[in-house]
């Protein structure tokens, strides 16, 4: 029998605000336990939540990133469960009117392309955190309220690795907006996942199993093909599937069923009290949209058609918002983008892949950058000692001043170098003769004869021009 | 000092002109106090040693002369957050509850000097209209130590009756500042929702509460009303309608003369006799003052109850759930493991009836229900708030009993829950509708001799209409000027 | 009218709300939460259709705070620590947690 895959995710994405969604805290949780918190973190007696404008704006533009509808009147609900790290013993998220629904992104897998559809986006308050010992639970709330996105897709995925296209394609496109560091190893992008298989032809879905906080794409297509198979496997030998959570084992590759207590996720939600409803205007839509910083796809297409790099290039240098923005700011401060994106796509990442650290890790600047091209362009400095500079930049420092402090300067000054092409001529007769002969090879020992006498330092161009002219002047 | 024979502005001059000190008056106050409360239990806590203190502080600096409550005792609810001075809702959950952090509304008192007396008893969470429910003691009705004070203000209710303050800070969800003042023959405002931030209240029906003052007069009210009223950015329910100066248009020329007021059939039909001799003859009097009286029905009336014991349960339900034994108030001692710091911690924190609530509540909400309860009671909310929409298109105020019956007696219903819950028919459709209500004291049942509360109703934030005709009410009758005999009544 | 509440129904509610009732507690409750609930059961004579639920009384829209941090005082974050029944270096402390099945959302 043949079946076909459909897998749902669920994606959490932490905002990069100031302060919580429904708190004025500051959302920063590496400090020290509880030191981020408030009497409203803590869901004191008498609190009230307010909502941050800044989460509404984020959540916008999220929206309006995956070409879904915003809500023009939305409410929050409580959805209530206990647990040590949910301090109200509710959480406050949208349930009946997410901020925005219906919106969808394009994969691309095996050179075809497919757009997934997103069913709804909402804004909703992350827990604290809990650590265990094995006598005691320890609370700390730094992390609560932190505001969060939940992005559910559309029953739109049919393998793994669609699954694994959507996530890179919904982070790349958060990313670019600015709103998020969508960080997996980070926490700030979280995964879980359903999948369900039917055999080909069937309208109705399959069982569907669960899967909570994968905590890398990699582990997500492992852990969905795994169960893919497992799925296959049962029914092929007449077993039904049990809907149940699983996690996904790392040592083992495989899934493991968790313990589920029956009727325990009875969230009883209803419209939060609290909180006013928010309605949302065409015009702060409009608003947002304009400051919405440009997509992967509208900067690869300006890469091409205005910079007039390749598609490749484009490509390569759009994965990340960091590298893409640290390459458009080099081109404006006059950085040739062809070089500056062999810079950034050669030297740099191999630099950050040797350093297992990201562009903002590091001191160079895009200034810097387009600094050391434009030495290149105009002659300053040789490719050579092009890789010199490379390692100054790198650690700060300003090209032209760490180039002539470490004498890597070109001679290029015609009345400098003029006297040394006369003195090499007159001690190579030999060769002038070769050069009249036709004998092409004679140039490179001359050129090689000034650049020994430069010690390297001086223009190949500028040298090849002097000494051509010299030549037919004999 | 005999509060019975003052009211604010009088009591104001008396400590700018130093006729008393405000420390005198604070010590005063506690020795009535503490001659009385052994019959009337009004106060959870009290804070006589900081309020001389703070009373003596205030002498120092001077009574601030624009500040009618400055050096004035007043009283707090238990169930409103003061920082430093413990505060339980009458709950074992909260039994030793410090707050680190004031309501607004205490803030406010705190900035124009007021003197706080202590924490009122209230019902647990403020669920019930008796105080029976508190998880400490029952307070007694001043006018007869064997009735209940009402509730779930009783504590602040029995404490203006007793002429232990001239006003009392209280809250209502569904009648629990009116109906108290009904039982002890006191002023009672649920000011309009969204008038009072509920920033450091206690939270029981979020979408119902509204904090309010219990007093001796209308005017007292009025200005203290005002004092605690406006938007709070704490509290983003609270509204940024402007705070009209009510106190200042109550005076020699305040009439209801052409004022329309419509009295709702459901809100007299099935009044005990007694209560309905009484609200007569009130309605007749505002007749003879030039106001016109006319019969309207609230149709939705009887689903008040059900509907409002749907809502504000399932929202107390949600509220409650955060006194779980982990960052604050009760633990079990004998918790082995989180399960039971839960279980544990709200089966023996929580008294019957917040038991009873948080089950109503969370059964409404449940899977499967909501639909036919929550969602159901929410529509029926609406139609009782276009109810009285449509009654003020025509007129200016509503205007019944407060309480079908009098003040009844301790014990009488607290095992009939449902029997206690029809006590807030009356007063449930206001707190569903946002509006602002007030009961004054309208008269003495006949029967039990004990007080019988007018309860007017206005539109939203028009709370001015309210006190004008209370104020009317009041000053051409004399019923607000009885007093219960304290001490020795059994 | 019959009760529609079901003593199983009620030991469910009691679980989602995390309290524990006696057995006798348990039979009282029901029969007391049954009349209740008939009581509710009012309102189904009521036609609703089309009729928007009504679940706030707030005037406002659009209530929102400008994002800015603003970080509670040291002797705040100090005083909440101090409330608590069970503190360690700056953590709440609660017995472990035996049932592993729910993790945080």
């Amino acid at each position: 029998m043949n079946f076909q895959t459909t897998i749902g995710l669920e994606v959490h994405v932490e905002l990069k605000t100031n302060s919580k969604i429904y708190s004025p805290s500051p959302v920063d949780f590496g400090d020290q336990p509880n030191a981020n918190t408030n009497v409203i973190d803590w869901g004191y007696p008498g609190v009230l939540p307010t909502l941050n404008k800044g989460v509404v704006r984020d959540g916008i533009m999220a929206g309006l990133a995956l070409h879904a509808q915003i809500a023009h009147r939305m409410h929050f609900d409580r959805k209530n469960y206990f647990y040590p790290d949910n301090p109200k013993a509710y959480q406050i998220t949208q349930s009946a009117t997410p901020i925005a629904h219906d919106g969808w992104i394009e994969i691309e897998v095996d050179g075809k392309k497919k757009k997934i559809g997103i069913e709804e986006m909402h804004i909703e308050e992350d827990a604290g955190k809990n650590t265990h010992t094995s006598k005691y639970s320890y609370v700390d709330l730094n992390r609560q309220g932190t505001p969060l996105i939940e992005i559910v897709s559309k029953p739109d995925i049919a393998s793994p690795e669609e699954a694994v296209a959507y996530l890179e394609a919904l982070r790349q496109r958060i990313q670019f907006t600015g709103i998020s560091d969508v960080k997996m190893e980070e926490g700030s992008m979280r995964v879980d996942t359903n999948i369900s298989i039917r055999p080909v032809g069937s309208d109705q879905f399959g069982t569907k199993t669960e899967m909570k906080n994968i905590n890398s794409f990699n582990y997500v297509r492992k852990a969905l093909a795994f169960e893919e198979q497992r799925h296959q496997q049962v029914l092929m030998s007449g077993g039904h599937i049990a809907q149940e959570t699983r996690r996904y084992d790392e040592p083992t590759g495989t899934t493991i069923s968790m313990r589920t207590k029956e009727g325990a996720d009875d969230y009883r939600y209803f419209p939060e009290p609290d909180l006013p409803p928010v309605e949302v205007s065409d015009e702060w839509i409009k608003e947002i949209e304009d400051e919405m910083p440009e997509m992967p796809g509208e900067r690869r297409k300006h890469y091409v058609d205005d910079l007039g790099l390749s598609d490749y290039d484009a490509m390569v240098l759009t994965q990340t918002k960091e590298m893409s923005d640290f390459f458009e700011a080099a081109v404006k401060d006059g950085g040739d983008p062809k070089r500056v994106a062999n810079y950034l796509m050669n030297d740099v990442n191999s630099y950050l892949n040797d350093k297992h650290i990201d562009l903002p890790d590091t001191k160079l600047t895009p200034a810097n950058l387009a600094g050391m091209v434009k030495l290149i362009d105009d002659g300053t400095i040789s490719s050579k000692m092009a890789k010199k500079v490379f390692k100054g930049i790198l650690n700060g420092e300003e090209p032209s001043a760490y180039a002539k402090e470490h004498g890597l300067v070109q001679l290029s000054d015609p009345a400098q170098l003029q006297p040394i092409v006369d003195d090499v001529l007159a001690n190579n007769a030999q060769s002038i003769e070769d050069f009249k002969n036709g004998k092409d090879r004679a140039v490179g020992y001359l050129m090689g004869q000034i650049m020994k006498q430069t010690r390297g330092k001086a223009n190949p161009q500028v040298v090849t021009q002097l000494l051509m002219k010299s030549l037919k002047a004999k | 000092m005999d509060y019975y024979q003052t009211d604010l502005s009088q009591l104001h001059d008396d400590l700018v002109n130093k006729k008393i000190s405000a420390r005198e008056l604070t010590k005063e106050t506690f020795e009535h106090i503490k001659a009385n409360e052994d019959d009337i239990k009004a106060f959870i806590t009290l804070n006589e040693d900081a309020a001389l203190k703070q009373a003596a502080d205030i002498d120092q600096a001077g009574i601030a002369a624009d500040q009618l409550v400055s050096g004035v005792p007043l009283a707090v609810k238990d169930n409103i957050l003061t920082k430093g001075l413990k505060t339980t809702a009458a709950s074992k959950m909260l039994e030793n509850f410090n707050p680190v952090y004031d309501a607004t509304v205490v803030e406010k008192l705190k900035a124009a000097g007021y003197i706080n007396v202590g924490k009122t008893n209230l019902d647990e969470f403020a669920m019930g209209s008796s105080t029976e429910n508190s998880a400490f003691f029952t307070t007694h009705n001043p006018w007869d130590l064997t009735r209940v004070p009402g509730g779930s203000s009783g504590g602040s209710a029995a404490a203006v009756a007793a002429g232990y303050v001239l006003g009392a800070l209280g809250t209502d969800t569904g009648g629990s500042i009116r109906m108290p003042a009904s039982f002890n023959g006191v002023v009672g405002m649920k000011p309009t929702y969204g008038r009072v931030s509920r920033w450091g209240i206690i939270a029981f029906g979020s979408s119902f509460d509204q904090v309010g003052w219990l007093t001796r007069t209308v005017k007292d009210n009025a200005y203290l009303t005002a004092l605690i009223a406006g938007n709070d950015e704490h509290d983003t329910t609270s509204s940024l309608q402007a705070v009209p100066d009510w106190a200042a248009n109550l005076n020699e020329n305040t009439s209801v003369k052409g004022m329309k007021i419509a009295v709702p059939k459901e809100y007299y039909e099935d009044l005990n006799d007694d209560v309905k001799k009484v609200v007569k003859a009130a309605l007749d009097h505002f007749e003879s003052l030039g106001a016109t009286v006319d019969e309207v029905s609230l149709p939705h009336t009887k689903y008040g109850v059900p509907a409002y014991y749907i809502l504000a349960s399932s929202e107390a339900s949600s509220n409650l759930q955060r006194y779980d034994g982990i960052r604050y108030g009760f633990r079990a001692p004998d918790a082995k493991n989180l399960e039971e710091v839960y279980v544990k911690t709200r089966s023996e924190g929580f008294g019957e009836e917040v038991k009873r609530r948080i089950m109503l509540g969370t059964f409404s909400l449940s899977a499967g229900f909501y639909d036919a309860y929550f969602n159901k009671a929410a529509k029926v909310r609406r139609l009782i708030a276009q109810d009285f929409d449509k009654v003020f298109n025509d007129y200016d105020l509503i205007i019944g009993a407060t309480g079908a019956t009098t003040a009844f007696k301790i014990g009488a219903e607290i095992d009939d829950p449902k029997a206690m819950y029809m006590n807030d028919i009356l007063t449930v459709p206001v707190n569903m509708a946002g509006l602002p209500a007030m009961s004054v004291p309208a008269g003495f049942s006949d029967k039990t001799g004990m007080p019988v509360g007018l309860q007017i109703i206005g539109k939203r934030f028009d709370e001015q209409s309210i006190y004008n005709a209370g104020y009317v009410f009041e000053q051409t009758t004399d019923c607000h000027k009885q007093a219960p005999k304290l001490g020795g009544q059994n | 009218m019959a009760s529609k509440i079901t003593k199983q129904q009620v030991a469910h509610v009691a679980e989602l709300a995390k309290l524990e009732f006696s057995k006798d507690e348990l039979g009282e409750f029901t029969t007391q939460l049954g009349s209740i609930i008939d009581m509710f059961e009012d309102l189904t004579e009521e036609h609703t259709e089309g009729v928007e639920p009504m679940t706030s009384a707030t005037d406002r829209v659009n209530a929102m705070r400008e994002d800015k941090a603003v970080k509670a005082p040291k002797e705040e974050v100090d005083a909440l620590l101090k409330n608590a029944p069970d503190e360690d270096g700056g953590y709440i402390r609660v017995p472990v947690i035996i049932d592993e099945s729910e993790d945080g959302e």
